[in-house]
């Protein structure tokens, strides 16, 4: 059974990227990103990793693509563009590279020598019980001071979006810092 | 279903990979500049799995602790670079990769 929806989950994960990259429109490359961020988060039940699962269809497979869509619609470029490619080289060259980091990684992946030690940080909870409060305590306390400079990145992002999407005077492109000239 | 070998966090390694691969290899031919957004989140997404999957087979919490920052980093990330996206159209009308040349050499 675990085989069976690992397959399942892997063919929608692996068909949703495809369909990302090879999409013409934008909205359809949205849509299939959903896809495979949801498959993504079964996958991330499978491994016992409950709370980061629901955290990824809150977060992701909702706020960001909400947020990807919206701006779609927003800039209105959700018309078909052609996916020929000006220059020569460039797109074998990726594919030959891309093929090549793939190989590198599944080599890395399947020899156990890079799994290195086991645990330090404290065990998974058990998957009935759920490791909610694992999770919490690890998060709260050894990655406390992490969590701490996610706060201050957040508060940049959120005031360098709003400087960068304010509607300013025309010349002043480089949206450096909240200045209050408005 | 007994005869299915059991899944082991080398398939889920290799999956991530294929995921990673793809993203990088869309990063590198697509011009649009909101597909190549949505191809880092496939890259990020990527390391995330290879992250639980680390963090399942190592019994190991901090695994997934690191995604909750990945996560963190992805949002506000989405955040400024799709508001760099809307400057960008406010002024060009357009936001193919191949225009934006203006730092070029």
């Amino acid at each position: 059974m675990e085989a069976l929806i690992f397959y399942a989950c892997a063919v929608a994960v692996i068909a949703g990227a495809l369909g990302v990259v090879l999409a013409r429109n934008p909205v359809h490359s949205a849509l299939f990103l959903l896809l495979t961020l949801v498959s993504v988060a079964v996958l991330f039940l499978q491994l016992d990793a409950a709370l980061v699962a629901a955290i990824q269809v809150v977060v992701y497979a909702s706020a960001i693509v909400v947020l990807f869509v919206f701006v779609i619609t927003l800039l209105g470029v959700d018309k078909s563009e052609s996916l020929e490619e000006p220059s020569l080289f460039q797109r074998p060259a990726a594919i030959a590279l891309g093929a090549l980091l793939f190989l590198q990684i599944v080599f890395l992946a399947g020899h156990h020598w890079v799994t290195g030690s086991h645990s330090a940080r404290g065990a998974l909870g058990t998957a009935r019980s759920g490791n909610v409060q694992t999770l919490a305590k690890s998060l709260f306390t050894d990655f406390v001071w992490a969590f701490e400079i996610t706060a201050v990145l957040l508060v940049i992002a959120v005031v360098g979006g709003v400087a960068l999407a304010r509607r300013s005077g025309q010349r002043s492109g480089s949206g450096a810092g909240p200045g209050s000239e408005s | 279903m007994t005869a299915v070998a059991s899944v082991t966090p080398t398939y889920y390694l290799t999956l991530a990979a294929a995921l990673f691969t793809i993203g990088g290899v869309g990063l590198l031919v697509r011009r649009n500049t909101l597909v190549m957004f949505m191809c880092i989140e496939l890259m990020l997404n990527a390391a995330n799995l290879t992250f639980v999957t680390f963090a399942k087979a190592l019994n190991d919490i901090s695994g997934q602790v690191i995604v909750f920052f990945t996560l963190v980093v992805a949002a506000a990330e989405v955040a400024v670079g799709l508001a760099i996206i809307v400057a960008i159209f406010r002024r060009r009308q357009d936001v193919t990769a191949d225009d934006l040349n203006a730092l070029e050499g």
